[in-house]
């Protein structure tokens, strides 16, 4: 089943750290609460900053499907992309850019800063994670899309309990 | 595209059921939700029209645990059956890892099938996927009702089967899931892969986990 041709990636621990340390630094200059990574397909790969009070996993399926949603609106208006999208709330608001066309970057934040500083600090940080997400998309996975030995086995063991309702 | 989240322990796994207006994708996933236990599910997420059609998807994450150390999970979708509603029908396939086609079984419905099933190969095709190489399951759905095609009918219309040009998968590969039956057989010297299939009445649940657990262990034997 391998080579269906849905490119497949990993995430390492010490990409986690060095995009973890880029998005840091962007939330103390923005002085914005969370920064948030979702890839295309509706996946959480990194929150950063205060901790959201809502389901991550709703949080990202939406999210990936609110940029795909807006990517065909841009192609009706003959546009390549709409690379950044702003959704204002009352209190809290939501900054999405896109990283190198396969992960977005959500950023949450409320009156303790301005729309302006957001867009502001936030190039540069898409910029470089751009630059890292590019770098590991393009690197060889070698075993990184497979697990441990034993793991498809007990995996099915869990479904069978799970599913066998 | 499993993505498996060395950083977090995560893996994440993506199904999307496909079919058929009406057929009964978003009932699958809504008999999921009824008996997963609380503790192994998330919100059921449905974007629907006032009519409760859906518009753009279903979404139900559900939790298989910590296996070796890793958070495996499934993200389950639908997508909205109309044809008009073709652009977010595509949207969701991305990155998908295993396809449910929900086959409506009414003998009236059977045009809609085949339309569906077109449709779904080639927007696969167009994110650059080869259904032929991904886990995909079938379920005729409705068995209940009594215009319900014969099984043998829906199957050499929508199932039937793609050649094996590689050697070593030209064997004999029982059924699974139908005694006697074979998903990998010969016929007329040529070597042919057909897809497992699935009865279900999904309204009274019938068929729906048979049909999860299927794809959901095609999908853990990618990950192997």
């Amino acid at each position: 089943m391998s080579g269906s041709g849905a490119a497949s990636w990993s995430f390492r621990e010490e990409d986690s750290g060095r995009i973890r340390a880029v998005l840091m630094d962007f939330l103390r200059d923005a002085s914005a609460r969370t920064a948030l990574l979702v890839d295309r397909a509706g996946q959480m790969l990194v929150t950063v900053g205060e901790t959201p009070n809502f389901d991550p996993t709703a949080f990202a399926s939406l999210t990936a499907a609110d940029f795909s949603a807006n990517d065909q609106l841009a192609r009706l208006l003959g546009e390549h992309e709409f690379g950044t999208l702003f959704h204002q709330g009352e209190k809290e608001s939501l900054y999405l850019a896109d990283i190198a066309r396969r992960v977005i970057l959500v950023v949450l934040f409320d009156n303790r800063t301005t729309l302006g500083l957001v867009k502001l600090r936030m190039k540069p940080a898409v910029n470089e994670l751009s630059v890292m997400f590019t770098e590991m998309f393009a690197r060889d996975t070698g075993n990184d899309g497979r697990v441990g030995a034993g793991f498809v086995g007990e995996a099915e063991d869990e479904l069978d309990k799970l599913f066998g309702i | 595209m499993s993505l498996i989240n060395y950083a977090s322990r995560e893996i994440n796994c993506k199904i999307v059921y496909y079919g058929p207006g009406l057929g009964g994708k978003t009932t699958n996933l809504e008999y999921v939700y009824e008996k997963v236990a609380p503790s192994s599910k998330g919100k059921l997420i449905s974007l629907a029209t006032e009519t409760e059609r859906t518009l753009f998807f279903d979404f139900l994450p559900v939790d298989l645990g910590t296996i070796r150390g890793f958070r495996t999970r499934f993200h389950l979708y639908t997508v909205p059956g109309q044809v008009y509603y073709n652009a977010s029908r595509k949207l969701i396939l991305k990155g998908v890892d295993g396809v449910v086609f929900v086959a409506d079984s009414q003998i009236d419905r059977m045009e809609a099938n085949l339309e569906a099933m077109q449709n779904l190969y080639d927007n696969m095709a167009q994110h650059g996927y080869d259904l032929t190489r991904l886990p995909f399951v079938i379920q005729y759905n409705k068995r209940d009702l009594p215009n319900a095609a014969p099984l043998q009918d829906l199957d050499t219309a929508l199932n039937p089967g793609w050649t094996v040009d590689d050697p070593e998968r030209q064997k004999s590969t029982p059924d699974p899931y139908r005694t006697g039956d074979y998903l990998v057989r010969e016929v007329d010297g040529a070597w042919i892969e057909r897809v497992p299939t699935f009865e279900g009445v999904a309204v009274k649940g019938e068929g729906v986990f048979d049909t999860l657990k299927a794809v959901s262990k095609l999908v853990l034997k990618t990950l192997g």
